[in-house]
């Protein structure tokens, strides 16, 4: 899609600075972001946190005014141990619709914020050029809009959580302060030293757990590796041998999952101890001060309980800590997606709609950025200065070998990329000039690869982008791509989903329905880049010999290997290296250009040797 | 792949998951994972050990309280920092143990699973090419990957928390009967409704997290689909179109989550809630019974850490709940596969086969049919002679494939029998069957590594020297020159680094090492570019010099040079005879023939 070009954004996604700028930014700007959902989760983590402090502080009240003076014989009345119950289940009620409230509201910030990551990501990936596509693994795009997305809002789970507790640690620190300064200072001293070890904890186990996952990823692709082998296995005999591959890897993945549990089975312990010791503590010393007359047991009780109830909630502030860095990493992911630019122009030109179209190439040269050696950028030419001309209705074959150039050229000539110098000229207007509406209608591209929607075989023939074509437009359509057959004889015909969850095609099958596709657009210029190579050679032949009827006068560029399909041209062009090599009839090139006979006669060559 | 289809006797298939109860699944997985049990007794020893240090801070304010800070006379700071002494070395030892139960139960339990993972790795190999093939590769991947990763995650996090929780629940429980059972009935009574509720809870919480994978599943097919289709996307302009789908599936996605995320929110919070009427609770009731001469203090105020001891337990019970669900579910698939019948065994009593060279085989009476469909193979009546060159021709899906994955034995035939040198195939050890009979399939799928290590794989003693006279053999030395580093060219992941063609020199070099009595070639078909076909084809007359060789032909050059075409069509073997006889003929091979010339030419 080349929708109207968007203004480069103000800011870029990338966020600068060292590691405490970015995450600072990091987080302000997904806090921004969901603005109203993260203040509800940060007011109910606030209250939380009061509320925590809260229960301890009147458990010590209970304690000095209720308990004891009731079990010491003092006479309270019943009300009174009554309004005690009702005010902890209070605070308990309270505390528990604030949990409530920052769990499902961090959740649903988090969300959000990875949803808008993946808006982005997957926005720029409809709009960005083909030359980019090329240059970037599926699989590395896929885990950008699923995995990063998702790393990059990672941290937003625990964060209202954790800015909860900084307003809780706050709050009980007086609370403990306010009740004794010498047993206070013991509970106080305790909250930050847990964050320490747990800082220190996630610093150790994070590694471990990249290394986990690494581990994971080898056993993976071991397993896929011998699985997609297993006709080899099978033949070979080497199923010992792939089973000692196996374990060794196998092994490797149980270490580093023991080395994980080793680090989390020391640190645990640790980190549930010191609150414990520091209750002791708070004991040994209370009873001191109440020996001393300086304090009463209710601030004892107080101290010791928060200690024990605060020590979880605390390590909320490790918790994004420990995910900060990979939130970082994944948002630097999708930030190079994000920031990435080259979109194509929009024209306004128009196109007429009937004819075939006369194309021309004028010195086309793309060049595309490349890493050097020795490590530096330069530049590397996929086509140098190609030029030619098809009349309207004419036939041109681009014959070479792997790598010439000749899916770059079809991607050019169909505007997927723009040349870096040069032209290419739909009946001799720029075609960058055109709109892409009046292009996208004119021009049919059918790829190597044909691409199957996961949809119905209707939707994958019109793409949904008419109306005014019935059933029985797409039924001539994929009776000359000779799809009818197989179509007919799925179960919902028509509405049979097609794709990864729906009836699976083969390869000659796909190309077939991406040929139907083209046709039924009836388009002025027909681009097949060796869209018939699965195709068999008898149906193959049908398919071209049919087109021409369907579409009438349609001026067609094909890219092909087969004799047969070339003979179908008015002229061949051979490419090699970017470049034209020469250009004529099959005839001429035949009698003139060595490298031409040498590719296309090369299986009657082989049958001549055979025989 | 549908599973509607029952299975049939002569083939088994992997079925979706065990059907054991959840704890016959356990007891299976653990029976299968040996390793597993390995000191168990003294970790069960130490984890009990390192409960008991969850009750010290309890049990020590009880009595400081009681005997020291409320003690007849004043405070008794001595006995009070005595008794906290005792405590922290208490806490101290305990903590040990904790740490030890740790490693010990992670060490067993990955030793375990790591069993168990290769077991089912072997298990999958080992089964015939169609038990495998009612599988998607993926998926059989996922069995010996994910799956078992579920399970080592419920160890290292819920499994461990199960356990201690457990103890730490009945280890509380016995403590606040000692100091009041009518207290540890309020405290039960408040717990009771929760833990009732959580197998409800887990069973909404574990269908909602269902949902946000199936919604997952959908966002990924709607980007890949920009990703994958990015070029037909541009050229037909249907941008607006896939932008729509991926926007609604990134909402889905962000809707199951929320929703997912705010079940788990609310079970939680009840578990918060409960705890504070637990301590509401007892408050009120430790009051009203001290009253009545039922507590002392300090054991009221220790009830207060005891009900503390149950709150995190309870309050994760429905996500723990649901980390066991899902290990279960995975063990449970693992399970299936280790329990997978194989069809195609070494025979109880392998027979003795003659000297090496070139072998007779012999196809008598043989039909196939894939499970739950239609025969594929019919009435196939097939003698070649040792040393033949054999080209067997036919459309796709005429049962070509079929008939070379049955005399490969990578399934068994349903009737008839297939016979190399007169024995029987299902007589004959697999050892020897692979080495005497090797296949090179059309896809020639290559390992990471490089050209030599892939020519070399399977070949215990094979040096560089043997692979470099096996590609000159071949006539592929000046391919191999022209390659960066030669023979120790590094081929990529699954051999991408090299084209179709080339992966499929690779592929014919390895078998010519093996040094089998019969080749079966399943040729290479398109995308492959002419040059490297030439040599492909050189090289494959090599191989077969010297050895029984049976082609699947996708070119008829390759029939023109065999000494016998056998034609099979929708099953059964229509024409048979030499090239030359058959084009004679004006049948059915004629008229390919004529075509296949005409494309050619």
């Amino acid at each position: 899609m080349s929708g109207p070009p968007e203004s480069p954004s103000a800011r870029a996604y990338a966020l600068p600075g060292g590691a405490l700028r970015r995450s600072l930014l990091l987080i302000g700007r997904g806090l921004a972001a969901e603005k109203r959902t993260f203040a509800i989760a940060i007011v109910g983590s606030t209250v939380f946190g009061a509320m925590l402090v809260a229960s301890g502080w009147v458990l010590g009240l209970i304690t000095d005014h209720v308990v004891i003076p009731a079990l010491a014989g003092n006479g309270v009345s019943t009300t009174r141990i009554w309004q005690a119950g009702l005010a902890l289940a209070g605070i308990g009620l309270v505390t528990a619709v604030s949990v409530a409230v920052r769990r499902v509201y961090a959740g649903r910030g988090a969300f959000d914020v990875q949803a808008g990551h993946r808006r982005q990501v997957t926005r720029q990936y409809l709009r960005l050029p083909m030359s980019w596509h090329r240059q970037h693994p599926t699989g590395q795009l896929l885990s950008n809009a699923n995995a990063d997305a998702e790393a990059a809002g990672w941290v937003f789970q625990p964060l209202p959580f954790a800015l909860g507790v900084l307003v809780m640690i706050g709050i009980a620190s007086v609370a403990m302060l306010s009740a004794d300064p010498i047993t206070g200072a013991i509970g106080v001293a305790v909250l930050p030293l847990v964050l320490v070890i747990n800082a220190v904890y996630r610093r150790f186990v994070n590694p471990a757990i990249t290394d986990v996952q690494h581990q994971r990823a080898v056993v993976a692709d071991g397993a896929h590796e011998s699985f997609e082998a297993s006709a080899i296995v099978k033949s070979l005999g080497t199923e010992d041998l792939e089973e000692q591959r196996f374990a060794r890897v196998a092994d490797d993945l149980r270490a580093a999952n023991v080395r994980v549990g080793k680090i989390r089975a020391v640190f645990d312990p640790t980190i549930e101890f010191l609150p414990s010791l520091a209750t002791l503590g708070v004991l040994a010393v209370g009873a001191m001060r109440i020996d001393a007359g300086l304090m009463n047991t209710g601030g004892v009780v107080t101290t010791a309980y928060l200690l024990t109830i605060m020590a979880f909630p605390v390590r909320a502030i490790g918790f994004v800590l420990g995910d900060l860095p990979r939130s970082l990493v994944g948002h630097a992911r999708i930030s190079r997606v994000v920031d990435a630019r080259g979109y194509l122009t929009e024209g306004s030109g128009e196109l007429d709609s009937r004819g075939g179209m006369h194309l021309a190439a004028d010195q086309v040269t793309l060049s595309v950025p490349r890493r050097e050696a020795d490590g530096t950028q330069g530049t590397q030419d996929l086509l140098s200065e190609v030029s030619f001309t098809v009349e309207p209705g004419q036939t041109l074959a681009v014959v070479g070998s792997t790598g010439a150039g000749k899916s770059t050229l079809i991607d050019v000539l169909a505007r997927l990329a723009d040349p870096t110098s040069g032209a290419v000229r739909y009946d001799g207007v720029d075609a960058r000039e055109i709109s892409s509406d009046y292009r996208t209608r004119a021009v049919a591209l059918v790829s190597q690869q044909a691409f199957v929607f996961e949809d119905t075989v209707r939707a994958n023939v019109t793409l949904e982008q008419s109306d005014d074509w019935t059933d029985e437009d797409v039924w001539a359509a994929l009776r000359v791509a000779r799809a009818e057959e197989f179509i007919r004889a799925l179960p919902d015909g028509l509405d049979t989903v097609l794709g990864e969850r729906g009836t699976s095609l083969s390869g000659g099958q796909r190309q077939r329905l991406a040929i139907a596709r083209a046709l039924i657009r009836r388009p002025r210029l027909l681009l097949m880049d060796d869209a018939t190579s699965a195709v068999d050679p008898v149906v193959e032949q049908q398919i071209l010999r049919g087109l021409g009827e369907h579409v009438g006068g349609v001026t067609v560029v094909l890219v092909a290997y087969r004799t047969a399909s070339i003979a179908m041209a008015t002229q061949v062009m051979h490419l090699e290296g970017g470049r034209v090599v020469d250009r004529g009839t099959h005839q001429e090139l035949l009698a003139r250009d060595p490298g031409y006979r040498e590719i296309v006669t090369a299986y009657q060559v082989q049958r001549e040797q055979v025989l | 792949m549908s599973t509607t289809t029952t299975p049939q006797p002569e083939s088994a298939r992997i079925s979706e998951a065990s059907d054991l109860g959840v704890f016959g699944t356990i007891a299976e997985g653990i029976r299968l994972s040996p390793a597993m049990r390995k000191g168990i007794g003294f970790t069960i020893v130490l984890a009990l050990v390192a409960t008991a240090g969850r009750l010290i801070v309890p049990l020590a304010v009880q009595a400081t309280t009681d005997a020291g800070i409320l003690a007849e006379g004043g405070v008794d700071v001595a006995l009070v920092l005595r008794l906290c002494a005792i405590a922290a070395v208490g806490l101290l030892l305990t903590g040990a143990s904790t740490s030890w139960v740790n490693v010990r139960l992670f060490c067993a339990a990955e030793a375990g699973l790591a069993q168990l993972r290769v077991r089912a790795f072997r298990r999958i190999h080992d089964m015939s090419a169609l038990t495998q093939n009612t599988e998607r590769r993926g998926a059989l991947v996922s069995r010996v990957t994910s799956d078992v990763d579920t399970i080592s995650l419920f160890v290292q996090w819920g499994g461990l928390m199960l356990i201690l929780s457990s103890l730490q629940i009945l280890g509380a429980t016995v403590v606040m009967v000692v100091y009041s059972w009518q207290l540890t009935l309020v405290v039960w009574a408040a717990f009771v409704p929760m833990m009732l509720l959580a197998p409800r809870a887990q069973k909404a919480l574990s269908a909602a997290y269902g949902q946000v994978r199936v919604q997952m599943g959908a966002l990924l097919g709607a980007i890949s689909e920009a990703v994958v289709g990015a070029a037909t996307i541009r050229a037909y302009g249907a941008g607006a179109r896939t932008g729509q789908r991926i926007e609604r599936a990134i909402s889905d996605h962000r809707n199951a989550a929320v929703r997912a995320q705010t079940l788990a929110s609310l079970a939680f919070s009840s578990g918060v809630l409960l705890s504070q009427v637990a301590l509401a609770g007892v408050v009120i009731g430790g009051v009203f019974l001290g009253l009545d001469d039922g507590i002392s203090i300090g054991a009221l105020l220790a009830f207060l850490f005891l009900v503390q001891i149950f709150v995190g337990p309870v309050q994760n019970a429905t996500e723990v709940l649901n980390e066991l669900q899902n290990a279960v579910a995975g063990w449970r698939r693992v399970i299936a596969i280790v329990h997978t019948p194989l069809d195609v065994t070494d025979p109880a009593e392998p027979a003795r086969l003659g000297p090496r060279g070139p072998a007779a085989v012999e196809f008598t009476d043989v039909s196939f049919a894939y499970p739950g469909g239609e025969p594929v193979l019919q009435d196939i009546n097939l003698t070649i002679l040792a040393g033949a060159r054999v080209a067997i021709v036919g459309e796709t899906g005429s049962g070509k494939t079929t008939l070379a994955k049955l005399l490969t034995r990578f399934m068994d035939p349903a009737t008839g029998t297939i016979t190399l040198q007169g024995v029987d195939l299902r007589d004959i050890a697999l050892s020897d069957l692979r080495e005497r009979v090797v296949i090179v399939p059309q896809e020639g799928f290559l390992f990471e590594g490089s050209i030599a290590d892939n020519v070399a794989y399977g070949r215990t003693a094979s040096d560089t020297s043997q692979v470099a006279a096996a590609m000159s053999d071949l006539g592929l030395q000046e391919w191999l020159a022209a390659l960066p580093a030669g023979i120790h060219t590094q081929v990529g992941q699954r051999g991408e680094s090299l084209s179709a063609g080339e992966r499929q020199l690779v592929a014919i070099a390895r078998a010519y090492l093996a040094d089998a009595d019969v080749l079966v070639l399943d040729e290479a078909t398109s995308a492959v570019d002419p040059a490297t076909e030439a040599r492909i084809n050189r090289a494959l007359a090599s191989l077969t010099a010297g050895r029984t060789s049976v082609a699947i032909a996708h070119r008829l050059s390759t029939a023109e040079a065999a000494d016998l075409v056998v034609v099979v069509d929708a099953g059964r073997i229509v024409e048979l005879g030499h090239h030359l006889e058959l084009v004679d003929a004006g049948g059915r091979y004629s008229r390919m023939y004529d075509s296949w010339v005409t494309q050619s030419s």
